[in-house]
């Protein structure tokens, strides 16, 4: 195996991701353990090891005793070719060891464009993609990861999902598996009692109902399986894994740098934003903490990049002490702060220009909209004023470029709204031409617009999205007004929204859609080399499924929804309520204005989140 | 002390790292063992780093070197064991010295490859590949201005190949400055010139450094 790899390694591009070997890598005594985790990510290696989850799992699973968790990536297409053509199996990067070796093979799903390559991945390794296929108790076959929150399109696929944050829940499973192991449990005993800790869903135990219509009726738990699934979290955060040795690649990643996570959850309940309500309740660590893992991480990768994570990093509330303590100790070092996820309305110049002092980072805001109107729609409590206010202290202070994302085809959405962009651009520009300190250097104002995906766990999982014709029709209509040569637009693809959004409110009869796409070819979907919608359609086509209905049929408010069964802590009455308030075009204040008892406050012991 | 000469090997699951890949292993090694490296003045700051022979994907080296600037002094007896600790596998800092000579100065560079043949005798084979470097040998090869032929035999000395099991041993001295001459041209020379003798797999590992007069580089 070692042979046949070292041959076809200098055969493709950056080999350095198949190879493991890098400074932090956790290696074992493959016979001084008991229990072997393939913790997998459905994606290539500078992407998943840039993910701030599969740093932490490796470090939790690992800290198990008799367990070793390693690595495993997706292959990019040439060597997955390679890899079939040579009969080298999908192996984990510790040990070069074939998947068929693990006891459990764990994959982190982000994404529901990963759901193709996951089957990919089982079938380079050589094992059979369905649940039921697979008899025995190993390899235990599982997920987890956000798209978990509707778990039926991949439900045919994995015998257990994880609904929540793994590092809560994985270490009861692979415990449980440990004792099926040795007590030589039946497959099904397991996933029976597996089924009972908190967080487990276990699709094999859930039979989806539907109407005579073909409408999504119910799921019925057997064997005494829970009627909804709710999701598991790490209450206390402050306390919780920092993974500060982890791995340092050797060869560059998307995020090579450290990355501190401020806070779980988000305060404001932006309508569209998925993220936003499925981590809550809001969590965060102290400065002290923060500062202690930053230097700490530091000083193990060498990294010269640190970066602060969170869904919106300047509602932080220690942002300022933070930033002063972190550029304590980068600046001597010569180490860069970079601050994403800032807000507009509460941009601070001073936090800017103090965390600027190593490396000029770029600016980006994200309006989402283009109109005040329809900015209270979707909640985005950014007003025009905080932006330009926003952008003119960034150009007094010697910032030149600016980027500005939105979504197109937001319910109420009109031309107007859509006009609103281009206006706002050209407000920027104009800003920037009453405030630039240097005006020599010109602007350079980047407007990116992508189409809004429906997501389930959201006031807007009952939305239509719009129509791919009617998305580029809008496109078309945003590039004739914009006029300003300071202005740059960039549009993403209606294609890949349009099957994400089939996925993200798919149900299980999506499970063989995806299946067919992969026959087809399907694999690292969300790369453009590896998207083909003309799979998609020929294989709804075959399947007599319409993916229309999926992605562009407006849903009843009444209509049971499929993931109607999976708890994520914000109940159904405060989306409906965000629905409503949403077409009324009322804004909802966020959660340090007021509770709006979302539900999610249930999760911890008094009830209270964000005591930040 | 300002200018400090490292020396490493890098082998193993290390050898697939590209040259920038290297650059930022090294400057994070520094950082991890607090090695007090100096960083370029300017608007992105760098870490005052070079590697004297690049290299390329896939070769293994024992005799890798690197010229650090540092702010301030470090024992240098103890720097060799310090930055390993900070290494991934593979990478291995074997010594650590001032005065070290230009890098101009190199030009030679000892080399033994391994040629796989998964059927063919090795006996044989090695008897065909020295019949055929026996005479001027030309390869096409690519460059930064594009493809051309290139008499490879012009810039190796000490060219031999021993016959072992499953494979030929190939010892090799090639010039490695004005012009570079990678030695997987000398496995691509035996592709292009003599098919029938072309090894089913080829790697190449660097043993050590020469100048011009043939004398060791340090």
């Amino acid at each position: 195996m070692e042979k046949k790899l070292e041959r076809i390694l200098p055969k493709v591009q950056k080999p350095a991701r198949y190879t493991g070997g890098e400074y932090g890598e956790i290696q074992k005594d493959r016979t001084a353990v008991d229990l072997r985790m393939a913790l997998c990510f459905p994606d290539v290696y500078e992407i998943g090891m840039s993910n701030t989850g599969m740093r932490i799992l490796y470090r939790v699973l690992n800290d198990m005793p008799g367990v070793w968790c390693e690595r495993v990536f997706a292959p990019w297409f040439d060597m997955a070719k390679e890899m079939r053509e040579n009969h080298i199996p999908l192996y984990a990067l510790e040990s070069g060891d074939p998947l068929t070796a693990f006891d459990a093979i764990g994959f982190s799903l982000g994404y529901e464009m990963a759901y193709t390559t996951v089957l990919e991945m089982l079938s380079l390794a050589g094992i059979p993609l369905h649940s039921r296929e697979r008899e025995s108790l190993t390899p235990l076959v599982f997920a987890g990861g956000s798209v978990c929150c509707n778990p039926e399109p991949m439900a045919d696929y994995f015998d257990l999902m994880i609904v929540g944050e793994g590092e809560a829940v994985d270490r009861e499973v692979l415990e449980l598996l440990r004792t099926a192991k040795q007590e030589n449990w039946s497959k099904a005993d397991f996933l029976r009692r597996a089924a009972g800790i908190g967080g487990v869903y276990v699709p094999s135990l859930y039979e989806p109902e539907y109407d005579e219509n073909g409408l999504f009726r119910a799921v019925h738990p057997r064997d005494g399986a829970p009627a909804a699934v709710t999701k598991r979290i790490v209450e206390d955060f402050e306390n919780s894994c920092f993974p500060a040795d982890a791995i340092v690649p050797n060869t560059e990643i998307v995020h090579d740098r450290v990355g501190l996570e401020l806070f779980r959850g988000c305060i404001r309940g932006c309508r569209f934003c998925q993220a936003g309500h499925i981590y809550r309740p809001v969590r965060s660590r102290s400065v002290e903490k923060l500062l202690e893992h930053g230097k700490e991480a530091l000083a193990f990768s060498g990294y010269q990049e640190i970066t602060l994570l969170s869904l919106s990093t300047s509602d932080y509330r220690g942002l300022n002490g933070l930033c002063d303590g972190l550029m304590d100790y980068c600046e001597p070092r010569g180490i860069g702060l970079s601050l994403p996820s800032l807000r507009a309305d509460n941009f601070s110049m001073d936090i800017m220009q103090r965390v600027q002092k190593v490396r000029k980072s770029g600016l980006t805001f994200a309006p989402e909209a283009g109109t005040q109107r329809l900015r209270d729609v979707i909640n985005k409590n950014v007003t025009e004023e905080e932006l330009l206010r926003s952008c003119a202290t960034a150009f007094r202070g010697g910032w030149n470029g600016v980027k500005l994302y939105f979504m197109l085809g937001l319910p109420t959405e009109t031309d107007e709204d859509v006009i609103g962009i281009a206006e706002l651009a050209d407000r920027v520009v104009h800003c920037w031409r009453e405030n630039a300190a240097n005006k020599a250097r010109g602007l350079r104002v980047t407007v990116s617009t992508s189409c809004f995906v429906p997501k389930p766990h959201t006031p807007f999982q009952w939305e239509p999205q719009v129509e791919r014709s009617e998305y580029l029709r809008r496109v078309t209509l945003l590039r004739e007004h914009m006029k300003a040569r300071a202005v740059t637009y960039n549009w993403h693809e209606a294609d890949t929204s349009y099957t994400e959004a089939v996925l993200s409110r798919g149900d299980r009869r999506i499970g063989a859609l995806i299946h067919a796409i992969w026959r087809r070819g399907g694999y690292l979907e969300s790369w453009s080399e590896g998207f083909d919608l003309s799979r998609w359609t020929e294989s709804a086509a075959e399947l007599g499924l319409s993916l229309d209905d999926y992605a562009v049929r407006e849903r009843a408010l009444t209509e049971a929804l499929p993931w109607d069964h999976i708890n994520m802590g914000v109940q159904k009455r405060h989306f409906l309520r965000e629905y409503e308030q949403a077409h009324r075009g009322c804004l909802s204040p966020d959660c340090r204005a007021a509770c709006l008892g979302c539900g999610a406050a249930a999760f911890l012991k008094e009830g209270r989140c964000d005591n930040g | 002390m300002d200018k400090i000469r490292l020396v490493y090997s890098q082998t193993g699951r290390a050898v697939w790292m590209s040259h920038l890949d290297t650059m930022r292993t090294l400057q994070r090694a520094m950082n991890r063992s607090g090695v007090p490296i100096k960083y370029s003045e300017g608007f992105n700051p760098h870490a005052l780093i070079s590697i004297l022979v690049p290299l390329s994907v896939g070769t293994e080296s024992l005799c890798q070197m690197a010229d650090i600037r540092v702010r301030e002094e470090v024992d240098l007896a103890a720097l060799p064991a310090r930055l390993t600790a900070g290494m991934p596998e593979g990478i291995v800092v074997t010594d650590a010295y001032e005065d070290a000579g230009k890098p101009a100065e190199v030009k030679w560079l000892a080399c033994e490859g391994r040629w796989e043949y998964d059927t063919a005798d090795p006996l044989r084979m090695a008897e065909l590949c020295r019949e055929l470097f026996s005479a001027p040998v030309v390869v096409t090869r690519r460059t930064k201005r594009g493809e051309g032929p290139f008499t490879v035999t012009e810039h190796v000395r000490e060219l031999t190949f021993t016959p072992e099991e499953g494979f030929v041993r190939v010892n090799a001295v090639v010039s490695c400055a004005e012009p570079v001459v990678n030695p997987d041209l000398l496995t691509a020379a035996v592709g292009q010139n003599l098919p029938e003798a072309a090894p089913d797999a080829g790697r190449f590992r660097r043993l050590a450094l020469y100048r011009a007069d043939g004398t060791p580089y340090r």
